[in-house]
């Protein structure tokens, strides 16, 4: 649709000198996406959501929260008391934060089986990488705000990691803290940081938009579109099932933040920050517990900081490591089970991640940190070369097993039986 | 499919979830008391007249000890006070303020608009009467422990003998709900620790009963509006998915026609 072709005069007047109304009607409206996207494409707007949420109750609640490491604490029970709907505000954000991690792990699950990552989204893949680098640190940081004893615990703990880097780390430590040890100074600079951190996010987002229209999303069969006949305009088939997902996901947020506001939180931090007595067990927030399990796998602290962030950085170069060109796990009989069974060692990281790393759990923690690598960095390699994938279909319009292929057993890959 | 994608989001939600009990689990070889709180379930609300008495008990029992606060005696509002009553339990403390005009500080009643003072006025000096033990502020004591309710009837209820054995330090007492059993907190209630107005029951069991009916409240005083809130919020969303839903299929039809 070309400028000219909108009713309204003001808008043609507009969009003539500013083509903001072409832009959206090119890219939110008319933009072509495959028509056979299941469920789980739900996520990247159920994503961008969550992060919408976070930024706006967090801007409200920084309106009423104190930076200061003698009325942190206190500011946040104030909000939680006097503040009008403060709770709620703050339960939302809280748990906001989880089922944001929720959201974007789901999301790289997706493009982990569905090979979203390979060409010609490899940057758009990267960019993702980025965002979730960018999630951990502001979520680490918000975490320190209420200045809770898991706050002050967690942050020590964290910033301590530096520490490990040869020659400079006690410097940079130093540095991060502002002084000597975690105080009022590291507190600052954390509210600072975590307020602009999401924005920064918002940049990386908008850049993963632009990648992800360059070649549109990807699909359950993981081919490209050979035409008109695979695709349907994003509205209103997709607006109105990403409408409906939203409405499930908030329907299990509300659940949470009405019902379990503190369930997935830890009642440490409804202690204020003692510098002087260290909690039993320090634990990071739940999403952190798979690299929480990594970092402590490896009996060195240097080694387990590197390991740590190697497992992010494995996902940066993860489009050169499986160099297989069928995208889809659907036609990847072998990968298939692998990627179950990776699956299945990032729940048991986080599992253990969460236990004290003592007997059983240790040799545990360790199988599971060599096999979350082995997989990048042995298993795909072989597998791209070593595996005979299945026949592909010749179209998204014409699956190659007929019938009602396209749609269903998208996500049915392990179980057999639905299709 | 749909099926197929709710048991995974489900097994994904249950599997992150279920690591949490397990993070806030305290001492291994304690084993709580349950009771039945009004204020637990998607429809929980507080027992005005139990919280009443527990505030009574807190104010002669606990607050010798310990502080509360986060509390000002205009929140006694959410107990069922009235504004006479609650000036008159402010009206019974004294309350340092100040400085006037002559820049001295000086002692008045308490109002409304007070925090309930604490007993010592900092933590040094609390530690200095309770032989080096500091005695935590209880406004939020039942969001600051695991299972807090359950633990702290349970703490409130379970000082014992020491098993045969098992030597406790001077100053120190045995609680078999607390992590290691050794307690710097002598044991609070007996049993008719407190006369209630309303002639309600006092043993050690009651009391203790009130008193965390009483504490939940101070930990989290919006607790009934959240809850209420919640299930009305929980209606909508669970109609705006049907109505999303049936809206998908609608719009969804002619394309899955196109491709049976």
């Amino acid at each position: 649709m070309s400028a000219n072709q909108f009713q309204n005069p003001v808008v043609r007047w507009i969009d003539h000198r500013l083509p903001i109304f072409s832009f959206l009607n090119h890219e939110a409206t008319e933009y072509p996406t495959p028509k056979n996207l299941n469920y789980f494409w739900n996520f990247g707007s159920l994503a961008g959501i969550s992060l919408v949420i976070m930024i706006i109750t967090g801007i409200v609640l920084s309106m009423n929260y104190t930076a200061h490491v003698d009325y942190a604490f206190d500011s946040v029970e104030r909000i939680m008391r006097d503040v009008n709907h403060g709770w709620l505000l703050r339960y939302i954000h809280m748990n906001g934060a989880s089922f944001f991690f929720i959201v974007v792990f789901i999301h790289i699950f997706r493009g982990l089986y569905y090979g979203s990552y390979k060409a010609p989204r490899e940057l758009l893949w990267m960019l993702g990488v980025v965002i979730l680098l960018l999630m951990m640190a502001t979520a680490f940081m918000g975490y320190v705000l209420p200045w809770g004893q898991m706050s002050f615990w967690g942050a020590t703990v964290i910033t301590n990691l530096f520490s490990a880097i040869p020659f400079a780390g006690e410097g940079i430590v130093t540095w991060l803290w502002g002084g000597f040890s975690v105080d009022n100074p590291t507190l600052n600079r954390f509210f600072s940081l975590h307020y602009l951190l999401p924005f920064v996010i918002v940049g990386v987002v908008i850049l993963h938009l632009v990648a992800l229209h360059r070649f549109g999303s990807n699909n359950p069969l993981g081919i490209d579109t050979r035409g008109p006949q695979d695709t349907i305009p994003f509205h209103p088939y997709y607006t109105i099932k990403d409408f409906f997902g939203l409405s499930v996901f908030l329907t299990f947020f509300a659940a949470a933040v009405f019902f379990f506001p503190n369930f997935m939180g830890h009642p440490d931090n409804y202690i204020p920050a003692n510098a002087l007595q260290t909690p039993a067990h320090i634990v990071p927030e739940w999403y952190f517990l798979p690299f929480y399990a990594i970092l402590r796998a490896v009996p060195d602290k240097l080694g387990g900081v590197l390991a740590m962030f190697g497992a992010i950085a494995v996902l940066f170069i993860l489009p050169w490591l499986d160099r297989s060109p069928v995208r889809s796990g659907r036609f990847r009989p072998i990968f298939k089970i692998f990627f179950w069974v990776f699956f299945a060692d990032c729940l048991v990281l986080g599992y253990i991640g969460a236990m004290p790393a003592e007997g059983i759990y240790v040799v545990i923690g360790r199988v599971a940190t060599i096999w979350y690598f082995l997989h990048f960095l042995l298993i795909l390699p072989i597998l791209s070369v070593a595996e005979t994938p299945r026949p592909l279909p010749q179209s998204i319009s014409t699956p190659v097993f007929g019938g009602s292929g396209a749609m269903a057993g998208a996500a049915a890959a392990p179980k057999r039986k639905v299709e | 499919m749909k099926k197929l994608f709710l048991t995974l989001a489900t097994a994904v939600l249950t599997a992150s979830f279920s690591n949490v009990p397990v993070l806030a689990a305290g001492g291994g070889d304690v084993v709580l008391r349950q009771a039945d709180w009004s204020f637990s379930g998607p429809f929980g609300t507080f027992d005005k007249a139990s919280m009443q008495r527990g505030f009574q008990a807190y104010t002669e029992v606990c607050a010798g000890c310990h502080s509360m606060n986060y509390i000002a005696f205009r929140n006694l509002a959410d107990l069922g006070y009235n504004e006479a009553e609650i000036k008159a339990i402010a009206a019974e403390y004294e309350v340092v303020d100040g400085p006037n005009d002559e820049g001295e500080m000086f002692t008045r009643n308490g109002i409304p608009a007070d925090r309930i003072p604490a007993p010592y006025p900092n933590e040094l000096a609390a530690r200095a009467a309770n032989n080096g033990a500091y005695p935590p502020d209880l406004s939020l004591i039942v969001k600051a422990r695991a299972n807090g309710a359950d633990y702290l009837y349970s703490l409130l209820t379970s000082y014992e003998d020491a098993p045969a054995g098992t030597a406790v330090p001077e100053g120190m007492y045995y609680n078999a709900a607390y992590s290691g059993h050794m307690i710097a907190m002598p044991q609070p209630l007996y049993g008719d620790d407190v006369e209630y107005a309303d002639g309600a029951d006092t043993s050690m069991d009651a009391v203790a009963k009130d008193l965390v009916n009483f504490m939940a409240w101070t930990a989290e005083p919006a607790l009934e509006e959240r809850k209420r809130t919640g299930v009305a919020v929980m209606i909508f969303l669970v109609l705006l998915s049907g109505l999303s839903f049936g809206a998908m299929r609608f719009i969804w039809a002619d394309v899955k026609k196109t491709r049976a």
